[in-house]
């Protein structure tokens, strides 16, 4: 799971396609002071092919969050379920930025927030890889076909799945020798971490509620 | 049919339930209401040229950073005597602020870890140690191997005694390292200190330190996960610190609520409940309370129960009680144990209040009230929960202990979420009272200055500042700024005082701002993560008047750990009576008249000496006592009349 493309011009015509296949992120420009900055500190503590390949993975996984999440309001859910697919949205649009960013300034190439899954490019050949948790097209067309509290249900049992995935990278990245010595990548997969554990377990209660069909204020 | 009434309930909870969708959207409730322009929205970007606003406070000095943390992320503090010390990403910092205009650098220890959160106490300095990187010899090279004998992650403890030259006599491992830690002092216990650790990164390698095994607890009753670490450091021999206790204080919790329960919201749980009743519905004890059933849910077990006894038509009486005895069991059944759903469950940071035997507990989904009587084993005394809660990052109690205030650092610190596209009640602070050993929701409080996307914030770190009877904190909310504010009526929390700044850098988002800010002998002194020590001092205005300044700096302490909460006292002064006068003058809690009268009173007792000022102090003491039985305040008048006798000797 490498894309190990070299050179910064390469990156930015990447980014530059990001806004037709997947969800538009605003511009994003290389900077060559925090570039330097980068380096040094990578220097000291050299960041890993396991601290890029989650740092691009998991940008088609939030991405596809925030596509679930959007049909909240015109699928018909509670207003329980659209609390928490705005925060989703707007959590993981910040996150994704930060993920870019931390990509671009060590001439990484940046993948486009795609919520179909990652393309990969290996060789001549390209294809498209979901991370850990993420939906499958079949799923995707499960979840897009429910109403009301039919959605509710589905929304919160994969948004479960997809939080589970996430916090299978996590440890996945852990198991790589010298991962998340980088004090950004150690900062973020961290708060991934805790910030989906934590929303993991305010789902399942919201699953159960919803099942025993108990209001809460 | 016990079986198979479960068997229906477990397939419900993965079939398709039709519960009626409320397809509306809620307004985005974004109130920045439009009002007058904010001195701080629109400054200029910059490290050390930045814009700056400041409101009824004034900034006594910013000093940089020494040259070998320039780079490194500034964090915690804490205070002993005249020293602030810094924690970094790259050690910590140690400042004499005798002069607050003037801080001195006194040491620089260079020694890497995330995140240094530090406290104090006489001559033991305690520092964090979470990230993988952390090495046990200081280097600045990191671990890339998943499993060494060379990493830290826990707690490093120093010897200050001399403090220009800290000597590292100690550690103590731990599974998940200490990300935040707090220190109690139990005014029982002489010969200990006790370190309670939070630690929320991932759990290491078994093989690097035994027992961190990734079980959850009902499998192995050791397992690390779901638990707090207490460690006792022995004054004596502080080199022998050891986990001596590992409570669990995460069981049976509570479901999210939209807010936390206020109330009105007991109240309205506890109508719907007899409202179900009579309609004939099923309840259950679910998640620590009485709670009415769908009769989606319990519809069709009333049918099994019917064929199971070869009928047909309507259940009989007969058959609801069968159900309903059968329904805690199944109940929990379908739940299942506790622990499946929260296995990785951690508090991010306690705050210790030994002066009241309380501790307040921000943990991830949750906030917790803690009795902390006995400091090796807390307990749960009541959990509350807020979908506007992303996650529970600290807790302050005021001065009383008959309030708590939670906040949220959605986003976890390196994100803008004070835009004003942000919604008020995320991001925030929650404020709530105890009553009888309940936390009752009042209200959120949020930086009331929308920021830039270039500028991280969120609710942070920050402490109560001794204003004699009011609730004030000062609170630092990363490149926000610092907000004063106060919470005495914790239903309208104000804002009384800021300092803010542009952003770090004019084109993206860089880490900076006040990481935390803490009242401490006079002044409040902020954590700048990119810039450095910032001490500021509150000045007068309308909302805050120099003799309730005055007030606050009388309280002197010798050294301060914010998340071990000192209990205030305030020694009698003519500021401290001053104080509480102005406050009646502010609440109209006595007439204009009095007012003046009591305060050329006052000023005439401090003209006077010896037996002729006790005299007149006495007197007022009396007269106050009677004002007190006719005022609106009769409280704050008591206090007045409390601090004049006393000030009488």
């Amino acid at each position: 799971m490498k894309v190990l493309l070299a050179g910064g011009a390469l990156a930015v015509m990447i980014w530059g396609t990001a806004g037709a296949q997947g969800l538009d992120m605003g511009a994003l420009r290389p900077d060559s002071g925090a570039i330097a900055r980068a380096r040094a500190d990578s220097l000291k503590r050299p960041y890993t092919a396991a601290d890029i390949a989650f740092m691009s993975g998991m940008i088609s996984h939030h991405a596809q969050a925030i596509a679930m999440s959007r049909w909240a309001p015109t699928h018909g859910a509670s207003d329980g379920v659209l609390r928490l697919t705005e925060r989703i949205i707007n959590a993981q649009t910040d996150e994704i930025r930060i993920m870019q960013t931390w990509l671009l300034d060590r001439n990484q190439p940046v993948p486009p927030a795609d919520p179909g899954g990652m393309q990969m490019t290996m060789g001549p050949m390209q294809h498209t890889m979901l991370m850990p948790g993420m939906l499958t097209e079949e799923q995707m067309r499960q979840l897009d076909a429910a109403r009301g509290g039919e959605f509710d249900r589905l929304f919160l049992t994969f948004m479960i799945q997809h939080h589970n995935g996430a916090l299978t990278m996590v440890k996945q990245l852990y198991s790589h020798p010298g991962a998340g010595q980088d004090e950004l990548v150690w900062k973020f997969s961290n708060d991934v971490n805790v910030d989906q554990t934590t929303e993991i377990a305010r789902m399942q209660r919201m699953l159960v509620s919803l099942t025993l069909g108990i209001r809460t204020p | 049919m016990m079986q198979r009434l479960i068997s229906i309930a477990a397939r419900m909870l993965s079939a398709a339930l039709v519960v009626a969708g409320l397809g509306t959207l809620t307004s985005s409730a974004s109130a920045q209401a439009g009002s007058a322009p904010d001195p701080r929205v629109g400054l200029r970007a910059g490290k050390w040229d930045a814009g700056e606003a400041a409101w009824n406070l004034r900034v006594v000095s910013s000093t940089k950073p020494s040259e070998k943390f320039v780079d490194g992320i500034n964090s915690d503090l804490t205070f002993l005597d005249n020293y602030v010390i810094q924690g970094n990403f790259n050690g910590f910092q140690v400042w004499d602020i005798s002069d607050p205009a003037h801080p001195v650098l006194k040491t620089n220890y260079y020694c890497p870890a995330s995140q240094s959160d530090v406290s104090v106490y006489k001559t033991l300095l305690v520092v964090s140690a979470e990230s993988g990187s952390s090495r046990l010899d200081c280097g600045s090279q990191g671990i890339r191997d998943t499993v060494s004998q060379e990493r830290i992650r826990g707690i490093r403890i120093f010897d200050i005694s001399n403090i220009e030259s800290p000597r590292y006599i100690g550690n103590v491992q731990t599974c998940r390292g200490s990300h935040t830690h707090s220190l109690l002092v139990d005014p029982k216990d002489q010969e200990n200190v006790y370190v309670y650790i939070s630690g929320s990164a991932g759990l290491r390698s078994p093989t690097e330190l035994s027992g961190c095994v990734d079980e959850s607890p009902d499998k192995n009753p050791n397992s690390p996960l779901m638990r707090l670490e207490v460690i006792k450091i022995p004054l004596a021999h502080p080199e022998r610190a050891a986990i001596v206790s590992s409570p669990r204080v995460f069981e049976n919790l509570k479901p999210i609520k939209s807010h936390a329960d206020a109330p009105e919201d007991i109240a309205a749980r506890e109508k719907a409940v007899a409202e179900a009743k009579a309609r004939g519905q099923f309840t259950a004890q679910i998640f620590g309370a009485e709670r009415a059933l769908s009769p989606n849910f319990t519809g069709p077990m009333l049918d099994s129960i019917v064929k199971s006894r070869n009928g047909a038509g309507s259940p009989t009486a007969a058959d609801s009680a069968a159900l309903r005895a059968a329904l805690p069991d199944i109940i929990a059944k379908m739940m299942g144990p506790e622990q499946d759903r929260m296995t990785y469950m951690q508090c991010h940071d306690i705050t210790l209040y030994p002066g009241i035997g309380r501790a307040g507990g921000a943990c991830e989904g949750f906030g917790f009230l803690m009795d902390i009587s006995n400091p090796t084993q807390p307990i749960r005394l009541d959990a509350v929960t807020d979908s506007n809660f992303s996650y529970w990052h600290s807790a302050t109690f005021n001065n009383d202990g008959t309030k708590i205030l939670f906040s949220d650092e959605w986003g976890g610190g390196g994100a803008p979420k004070c835009r004003d596209t942000d919604k008020r009640e995320w991001g925030a602070d929650a404020l709530f009272a105890i009553e009888n050993g309940k936390m009752v929701f009042q209200s959120y409080y949020k930086l009331p200055a929308a920021q830039t996307t270039l500028e991280n914030c969120v609710a942070h770190n920050g402490s109560l500042i001794p204003i004699p009877g009011r609730d004030v904190m000062v609170q630092g909310w990363y490149q926000g700024g610092i907000s004063v504010f106060d919470w005495t009526d914790a239903k309208h929390p104000m804002e009384i005082a800021f300092h803010d700044r542009g952003p770090l850098d004019p084109n993206r988002m860089v880490m900076a701002g006040s990481w935390s800010v803490y009242w401490y002998n006079g002044v409040m002194v902020s954590s700048e993560i990119a810039r450095g020590l910032d001490i500021f001092e509150l000045t007068p205005s309308r909302y805050l008047s120099q003799n309730e300044i005055d007030a606050a700096k009388s309280v002197r302490l010798d050294h301060l750990n914010a998340q071990d909460q000192p209990k205030f006292v305030w020694p009698a002064s003519f500021s401290l009576s001053r104080a509480y006068l102005d406050q009646l003058e502010r609440s109209s809690g006595l007439s204009a008249a009095r007012i003046t009268a009591v305060r050329n009173e006052l000023a005439g007792a401090e003209k006077a000496t010896g037996a002729a000022r006790r005299t007149v102090l006495n007197r007022l003491a009396g007269q106050l006592d009677a004002d007190a039985r006719s005022s609106s305040d009769g409280a704050k008048v008591r206090k007045l009349a409390a601090s004049v006798r006393e000030l009488a000797g």
